[in-house]
């Protein structure tokens, strides 16, 4: 590890030339700005917009700075420097990117309309990712260790929040949608975040145990695998809807039931459908883990004379945790994408918004529900990378490193 | 795989062709679940047409998915692209964290309703898992193995297409297996923005609360997804010998 942090800066003075990246990501953000739209301009929520080239969507002074600046940047980045530098030009390339939606959106609102909407287009979202990925690409040429990421990820979360509560965006569609459902955004957060966390938790506190007692016997491994790998098959829209009639009769005929919130319709058949879906990467991984701790590992343990109960608590499960954390961070991150079906049988969460601008044909709407899901989805991949990095303990860097 | 399952999988097959071509045959055993008087089998759209279009739909992306991802998996591993190697390891990691219900979503409102952002979405989706795995593949062959071909005088297209490929292609198979698997499941979500698959099927039974339309949509897309795996690990087997792998 303490080798790799250094690499860059031993490698003496940088050797001027283009980096195959950065040219990449340069030549995706200068023609996304001078030929694709910038913003798309409606009269009103759901009628045909006017798509703006960013001279046409900014006044004279902020398309020149977005240009200049979008340009400067990206000739940077297709050239050889330090990442610090590489960092610095693509974060100022994103910094302009927002500041141009926010201009944009009061340029073209007439004063006091409520009704008229602008979203950015093609152009903008285009270099919004190029300049996205090259300041991920510039964060990680610095190899961060795992708090440096996290610590990262919180300024990111801390700014962005800012920026929304400013009200520079305001006068954007998407703020707008969310000006409408302010009341509710909070709590379908709250609920989608809920669905997901606690469908991970039930399901490794009954897939890590299932697992470690079907191990040992190939019979039942294999058929606790198998049984675990169909279930993956249903599709999630048909796994929600089939656990709709069974949950509706044990709310009906077992009392008592419905007073837990166990019914047909709501959260009841999501909490179970996301659990179905996290039982078998959480007992996969578990498997997998234990499976891949050495052998003379094992035969120490026994020389030494540990019980097997011993060499299970203090040795192979220590040793397979960053095995079996990795399967959790990948099924936490797949349900709280899945949490969006919930919004389908009444389960509530950020699908609600998902499929209500589906519904209305309200792109925004959708966009509301969705970039929410994206980020809690990488903010979550983010936090679980770090925790797993560290379960590997500090030695563990440097054969990892290549 | 053993006989039993191989049995197993034969018969599965013969069942969904047989209730496929003639699903009122089936209509018994969905009656308890459609709720009274409500006609048990989806007959809006013959239940056959949406399996081809799903299967049909599916194939495409999954095809067009294969085609990008290995394209870019045996650039990104070539002499002058291995400075993008991490960088695209990092960005096949992030866009893991997409959810497919999200990359549709946000499909429609540039590509607009009905196939076309269904394609897309199973397109985006399937590169991931294909990138990744034929990105392992041709990555972590043996140096010394590099190096003897190298020494039969094998020039680096010759290399690539005689002893890269063939040698990876197990993983690269694995990997279109993970997209199809993923992508038959999602395209089910493409029914909500309009596009002709058996998701249609289970929309209808959510919205009108006839359970029977929920299974009868949900078994089917199963039971094509346990084929197409059990297919394409067939596959994987034979392109495993084929390469020489013990199996």
């Amino acid at each position: 590890m303490g080798e790799s942090s250094a690499t860059w800066q031993r490698r003496g003075p940088i050797r001027p030339g283009l980096d195959p990246l950065g040219a990449i990501l340069a030549l995706l953000i200068g023609p996304s700005l001078l030929a694709l739209p910038l913003m798309i301009a409606r009269p009103n929520r759901i009628a045909a917009g006017t798509s703006l080239m960013a001279w046409s969507a900014l006044p004279a002074g902020a398309a020149l700075a977005l240009l200049v600046v979008l340009g400067l940047a990206a000739t940077l980045l297709a050239l050889r420097i330090p990442p610090p530098l590489r960092l610095a030009a693509a974060a100022a390339a994103l910094l302009l990117l927002g500041l141009a939606a926010g201009w944009a959106a009061d340029h073209l609102t007439p004063p006091g309309d409520r009704y008229s909407r602008v979203s950015p287009d093609a152009g903008w979202w285009l270099a919004f990712v190029a300049a996205g990925l090259a300041t991920g690409d510039g964060l990680a040429r610095l190899r961060p260790g795992p708090a440096m990421r996290v610590a990262a990820l919180a300024a990111i979360l801390v700014l962005g929040g800012l920026a929304l509560r400013s009200g520079f965006w305001d006068n954007l569609s998407l703020l707008r949608e969310y000006a409408g459902r302010a009341d509710t955004f909070g709590r379908e957060v709250r609920t989608h975040l809920g669905l997901a966390l606690s469908s991970v938790a039930a399901a490794a506190a009954l897939g890590i145990p299932a697992a470690l007692l079907a191990r040992p016997i190939p019979a039942l491994r294999g058929a606790l695998l198998g049984v675990l790998n169909v279930v993956q098959t249903i599709p999630s829209m048909a796994l929600f809807g089939m656990l709709i009639a069974p949950l509706a009769w044990i709310g009906r005929t077992i009392p008592g039931a419905a007073g837990l919130g166990i019914a047909g319709i709501g959260a009841a058949p999501a909490f179970l459908a996301l659990f179905a879906y996290a039982l078998l990467p959480v007992a996969a991984a578990t498997v997998a883990g234990l499976d891949a701790v050495p052998g003379p590992v094992r035969d120490a343990a026994r020389g030494v004379g540990m019980t097997g109960r011993q060499r299970l608590a203090q040795v192979e499960l220590p040793l397979a945790l960053p095995a079996i954390l990795t399967g959790i961070r990948i099924v936490l991150v797949q349900n709280i994408g899945l949490a969006v079906i919930a919004g389908l049988v009444g389960g509530g969460g950020l699908g609600v918004f998902v499929f209500q601008g589906i519904s209305q044909t309200a792109g925004d709407l959708v966009l509301l529900g969705a970039l929410p899901t994206v980020a809690l989805a990488s903010a979550a991949a983010v936090l679980l990378d770090a925790v797993i990095e560290l379960s590997r303990g500090p030695g563990a860097g440097a054969e990892r490193t290549p | 795989m053993n006989r039993a399952s191989q049995v197993a999988k034969f018969a599965l097959l013969a069942l969904l062709g047989a209730f496929l071509v003639m699903p009122e045959r089936f209509a018994g055993l969905f009656r308890p679940f459609a709720p009274g008087g409500t006609a048990p089998i989806y007959a809006q759209t013959p239940l056959l047409t949406l399996a081809v279009d799903h299967l049909l739909l599916v194939a495409a992306a999954t095809l067009a998915a294969s085609v990008l991802a290995v394209s870019c998996a045996v650039l990104a591993t070539r002499p002058a692209g291995r400075e993008v190697l991490p960088f695209a390891r990092a960005v096949a990691n992030l866009g893991q964290t997409f959810p497919p219900v999200a990359v549709l979503a946000l499909a429609v409102p540039v590509f607009g309703f009905g196939t076309v952002p269904t394609l897309i979405a199973l397109v985006l989706y399937g590169l991931l898992p294909i990138f990744e795995t034929a990105l392992t593949g041709l990555a972590g062959l043996d140096p010394a193995l590099m190096e003897a071909a190298r020494g039969m005088g094998l020039t680096d297209r010759q290399r690539l297409v005689q002893v890269e490929l063939p040698l990876a292609l197990p993983m690269i198979l694995s990997g279109i297996r993970l997209a199809a698997v993923i992508g038959l499941a999602t395209a089910t979500i493409g029914s909500t923005v309009a596009a002709s698959t058996l998701g249609e099927v289970i929309v209808s039974g959510l919205l009108t609360g006839n359970t029977a339309y929920v299974l009868q949509g949900g078994l089917v897309v199963s039971a094509l997804a346990i084929l197409t795996d059990a297919a394409f690990r067939a596959l994987e087997r034979a392109a495993a010998r084929r390469a020489g792998f013990r199996s």
